[in-house]
This record gives structure tokens, sequence and C-alpha cells, in this order.
């Protein structure tokens, strides 16, 4: 991407998070320039969907600013709120697909509350994400009838509804077989390129980091923040952290190196 | 400033569907949101066809409108050609993939050419996400339709069949398996008994007490009025006692648990079921019923009749309270003529039904649990129908009581 085209969309000053006594992310800023694939990486339990859930403000942190848009949604009015929720799909980690409702009913629910299409359009729309997610036919099924990938999947066309201009995976490929994971791979980025959708997607797959990553941010555990950021390709040939080597190199760190 | 705006403006247009005007006014931005809108130019060549371009917005927001206004004018034009220009088309989604989808079907029901033609690389990634094919397949499992009058009736019998079944055979199982517990009482969790003996005694206290004291305090004021006429305000204490004691301590109590603990063991259980964490017990090799349906049962069997007990007192307090401040009696007569009423047999009696009622409701309540299967509807569904069915089994076997009683007494 050009440098001097970049304009941003996500801007994170100072965030911190703690969760009673345990503090989590400290001082993490960055930002998210338009129509980029930005990817949040980091060991388990770093803090990755915390990182996210703050940034389309479901959680107040405890210090920090979080604007999309050039809107502050820690200080946006509910007026506000609704516009930059139009424009946002995420995936939760854990599918959080409404277990009551149809797959048809789930992915159709962005699409009765933001739009006035009349329920056939709704219908073809709904058939037309399930089947990007490789999930046609299966409208009628209900969450507990799937698998776990198949709802991740289910996740991921419900996020997709309204083509917003941002979207965030919470791992999307976590759960997939190497062939339904590229595939996503590929969706992603024809999104990306197509529609010129800007992602922020967490994920530990080295294989969809490289295939879709623009730039990636590394959390870590114990300095609580982010301790590296670049595209794949800089982190992995010139990066002198242990932990990004070990994460890049897929070695077991042992626990004295921790923390330094 | 002014450039600023405009930036973003153009930005925000960029970004596809809204654009937004953005104003300072006082120092204060105000954004106005305009839906950002397509045009269609027309052109009917020499030979029949027609040259459809499109400009602007072809996103989910316009969808709509886009169908509407091609419909009308294809059926209005009944051209011999389609031709459609992308050419200054700014911005499209899946839905102006869904519309070029919508727009080529039309043109094969006339059985006619379509052309599109100017497609930006952009856009052609966006319409290979679109599989025509899929968008006429029908889906997998067809759509639970709704039953007739007839049908539901039938099928409402065949499930209240089953679930009695259901409940007969769970209380089948958990008899097996209190009295493998009480050969074996080291395979009792006996700290999650006293956990749940605390749930639903100690925390469940309050409330009762609270209940049978009003309720004391009523039927004592209700008999006055009436046992005053004929002076015989003396028998208002034994009338409360006898009441509460034979009757209506059991019941309220019972009532009471059922609706705090039953429903709340058969969240609990039916949560667990949801969330696998009922499987993952039974791969661990333990058995769920004596891992989770045994302390509570015996935790509401052994607190129940103490629950009855104090509810029994409390009612007594209330109509004590009624008796010296309303009827002028004296506390030892209160209490001399409520312990002449009541035999040891209807206070025996009273604790045995108790302890059946507990069964009963805790029984239920993790039956429920069990039956659990989907998500937190059923979960919701489980509980409501635990704290219904067992109240219905208290009524039904408190009548069973009092025919027993009957003949015994
Ligand atoms: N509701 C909560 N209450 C208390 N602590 C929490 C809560 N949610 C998360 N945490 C803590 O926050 C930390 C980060 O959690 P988070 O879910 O963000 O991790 P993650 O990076 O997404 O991990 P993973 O890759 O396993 O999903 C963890 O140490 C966890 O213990
Ligand atoms: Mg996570």
């Amino acid at each position: 991407m050009d440098n001097k085209e970049k304009e941003t969309v996500i801007n994170v000053s100072g965030l911190g998070v703690s969760y009673g006594e345990q503090v989590i992310l400290s001082d993490v800023s960055f930002t998210v320039f338009k129509g980029e694939i930005l990817v949040i990486a980091g060991e388990s339990g770093c803090g990755k969907s915390t990182l996210l859930k703050h940034m389309i403000g479901l959680h107040k942190p405890d210090t920090g600013k979080v604007t999309i848009d050039d809107i502050d949604i820690l200080n946006a009015d509910d007026e506000m709120m609704r516009r930059v929720r139009r424009n946002i799909g995420m995936l939760f980690q854990s599918s959080a697909l409404i277990g009551s409702m149809t797959l048809g009913e789930n992915v159709a629910l962005p699409l009765y509350e933001f739009t006035a299409l009349p329920d056939e359009t709704i219908e073809l729309i709904v058939k037309m994400k399930l089947a990007m997610v490789g999930l046609s036919g299966y409208e009628n099924h209900l969450p507990s009838e799937l698998s776990g990938g198949m709802k991740k999947r289910a996740g991921i066309a419900r996020a997709l509804a309204l083509d917003p201009p941002i979207l965030f995976f919470d791992e999307p490929s976590a759960g997939l077989d190497p062939v339904t994971s590229a595939g996503l791979d590929m969706l992603i980025k024809k999104i990306n390129e197509g529609v010129g959708t800007t992602m922020v997607i967490v994920t530990h797959e080295l294989q969809s980091i490289f295939a879709v990553a623009h730039r990636i941010l590394m959390l870590d555990k114990s300095k609580k923040g982010i301790i590296g950021e670049g595209t794949p390709w800089e982190l992995k040939e010139h990066s002198t952290n242990p932990r990004i080597i070990a994460f890049f190199n897929r070695r077991v760190i042992n626990d004295n190196s921790k923390g330094k | 400033m002014e450039e600023r705006l405009r930036n973003k403006c153009k930005a925000l247009r960029d970004r596809g569907t809204f654009f937004y005007l953005a104003f300072e006014s006082y120092g204060i931005y105000s954004y106005i949101e305009l839906l950002m809108s397509y045009a269609f130019s027309i052109k009917s060549e020499q030979n029949g066809a027609l040259r459809l371009s499109i400009s602007g917005s072809m996103s989910i927001e316009n969808l709509n409108s886009m169908i509407g206004e091609f419909k009308k004018l294809f059926h209005e034009q009944s051209p011999s050609e389609l031709i459609v220009d992308l050419a200054s088309v700014e911005y499209m989604d899946s839905g102006g993939a869904l519309f070029l989808f919508e727009m080529e079907n039309e043109a094969i029901k006339k059985s006619i050419p379509f052309n599109c033609i100017n497609i930006s690389q952009k856009e052609k990634s966006i319409i290979q996400l679109l599989d025509k094919n899929i968008l006429t397949q029908p889906p997998l499992v067809p759509k639970v339709k709704d039953l007739n009058l007839i049908e539901q009736i039938g099928k409402t019998s065949l499930a209240i069949y089953d679930d009695l079944i259901d409940v007969i055979s769970f209380h089948g199982e958990l008899v097996v398996d209190m009295v493998y517990s009480l050969l074996h009482p080291f395979s009792v969790r006996w700290r999650y008994v006293l956990l749940y003996m605390k749930k639903v005694g100690v925390d469940g206290l309050p409330i009762l007490g609270l209940i049978s004291f009003l309720l004391g305090l009523i039927i004592a004021f209700m008999s006055s009025l009436q046992l005053k006429q004929f002076g015989a305000n003396i028998y208002v204490a034994s009338l409360v006692s006898i009441a509460m004691v034979r009757e209506l301590g059991p019941i309220i109590t019972a009532i009471l648990v059922a609706g705090r603990s039953g429903s709340a063991f058969a969240a609990e259980i039916g949560t667990m079921k949801v969330n696998e964490e009922v499987d993952a017990l039974i791969t661990m090799g333990f058995n769920p019923m004596r891992f989770l349906a045994i302390p509570k049962v015996f935790a509401a069997m052994l607190v129940m009749p103490i629950l009855t007990l104090f509810a029994n007192l409390f009612a007594i307090g209330g109509g004590m309270v009624v008796g010296i401040l309303g009827l002028n009696l004296t506390l030892y007569t209160y209490v001399q003529e409520t312990m002449n009423a009541l035999a040891l047999f209807d206070i025996t009696t009273s604790f045995i039904k108790s302890i059946v009622f507990a069964l009963l409701i805790a029984a239920i309540g993790c039956q429920r649990g069990f039956k659990v299967r989907g998500g937190a509807e059923a979960v919701g569904n489980a509980t409501t129908s635990a704290v219904v069915y067992a109240l219905f089994l208290i009524i039904v076997s408190d009548s069973l009581f009092a025919i027993i009683l009957h003949y015994i007494d």
C-alpha cells in the first residue's frame, strides 16, 4: 500500500484494560488504515479478544481512547453509535449465534435491523452469504445442529450480511480444516479487494497470516501490549525479539526468557 | 478545516453506501447522513437492444429500489437484448452483485441475450463471490411448518405421554442411585450437599418466614371475623395451627422451594448440558446422576422438613399477633390452645409430606435439566416446565396424602 494514501479508519490510543486486579493491556496504541488487513497475533490469553471487544465499544477501557471514522466511540451518543455499528461486522471467538434462531434468521438479523429490504430479497442475500462461507442449504438449521467449524463460518456469514466497511474477525479459521481455511483466506482477500473492506483479524495460523495480512501486530502477555508491528515478512526476517522469532518459527520458548 | 471536512466526505463516500455531509456550526461538527444514490441512464439502440448505464453506488441499501426500477423499465421497453454498462459505478458490494444476477435472470426469463460491460477488476472479484446456481437451490431441510389444530393436539398428547414415561423412569433411576449412595456414603459429595442445603434452606428462609407469618396473620384475622360472632375467639389458635401444620405449611414451603430451587436446579444442569459439561463428566467416568442430581436431591430432602417447621412456627406467630392484639387472648392461652390442637401425628405427617415434596421438586428440576437439548431457549423452557410440573406433582401427591391420611386417622 502506498504510504501517502493511508487514511485512518480506527485509532486506538493509550488503551489500558484490567479485570479487577489483573492488568491485561496497558498503554496500547495503534492505527488501522483504510482498506488494509491487520492481523493481531499473540499467545493464548494475552488479550486479543479483549482488545477487539474494546475496539468496537462493547466494554469501556480503564484508560485510553478509541475512534472509528473519527467518532470517539467511548463518548458517542446512541445515534452516532448506531451509525458506527452499521459500519462494522464482528465475528466472535465463540461464534455467538443466537441459539433459538435458524442460521438464515441469524444472518438476516442485521439486514432486518438496518435495511428496509423485502423478505424475498433478504432471503436471497442470506443464501448468498451462506454460500460464500460454504454453508449453502443450511439456512433452516439451528446452530445447535452444526459442527464447531460450521458455527464459526455461520458467524462469518452474519458479520458479512451488510457488507460492512469494517470487519472484525476473532480467530475465523480456528477449527477449520486446511482446505476450508484456505478458502476462507481467499474469501477474505476477495472481499478486501472487491469491496475495499478494512479488516482486523485475530489469528495464529502462519499460513493465513502470510496469505492475507498486510500488517501484523504482535501482542505479548508479559508486556501487556504490542511487541512488534510490521508486514509479516518484515517481522519474520528482521525481528530480534525472541518471542516474535519463536512465533514465526513455531518454537517452544522456555519460561526464563519470558518477560525479558 | 474546510479542506479536512471535504476530504472526510470524500473518504466516507469512497467507503461506500453512506456519505456524510459534515459541516461546522458554532464549533460543533454535525454529520448529515445521506444515502448515496445510484442512477440509471438508458439508451435504446437501433436493433432493439437496451443499453443500461448504471452510475453511483450499487449497494445493499439501494438494492430494493434498483430491482424495482429495473423491472418496471424492463417490462416497459421489452428489449431484444440487454447491455449493462458498469463504467461509472463508484461503489459496488454484494448487494450490487445480486442485482446484476437478478437482471440476468430477468433476461434469461425473456430469453434475450444479456451482456455486462466495463466491469472493473474490483467488481469482478465481488461478482465471483456470488455463485448463481446456489441462489436457486432449496435448503437442505425444509422450514418447520406450522401444524394445524388436530396435528397439534396429537403431537402435544404424544409429548405429554413421552414426558410422563421420562419422569417416571427418571424417578426410578434416581431411587436406585439414592439407595446406592446411602450404601456407599463416601461416594456422595457431601460438601455440595451442604452447599445446596444452604442455597435451598438458609437462603430461602427469609422470604418463606415472611410469607408464612403473613399467611398466619391473614388466616387468624379472617377466621376471627366469623368466630367473634359466636364468642369463639379461642378457636383461632387451633384453626391456624391445624390448617398450617396439616396442609398449608408443607404446601407453601413446597411452592416456594419449587420456584426458588427447582428452577435453579433445572437451569444449572440445563446450562451444563448445553455447554457439553455433562458429556465431559461422563467421559471422565462420572455418573452424572450421582454427581449432579444426588447432592441436590439429598439437600432438598434434608432441608425441606426444617423449612416446613419454620413455616409452621412463623404462621403460628402471625396468628398469635392477631390473637393477642385483636382478640384479647393471653400469650399463655394461645400457646396452650395451639398445643392442645396439635397431635404428634399431624407434625409427623407434615414432615413426611415435606420430604416427599422435596424429592419430587428436586427430581423434576434435575430431570428437566438433563433433558435440555439445544441452546439458551431450551434452558429457559426447562426452567419453566420444572416449576410447573413440580407444582402439579405437589398438588397431586397432596391429594393422595389427604386420602391416605383420612383412612389412617
Ligand atoms: N470476563 C473476564 N473476567 C476476568 N478476566 C478475564 C475476562 N475475560 C478475559 N479475562 C482475562 O483476560 C486475559 C485475556 O483474555 P482474552 O480472551 O482477551 O485472550 P486471547 O488473547 O483472546 O486468548 P485466546 O487466543 O486464547 O483466545 C486472560 O488472561 C483472561 O484470564
Ligand atoms: Mg481470544
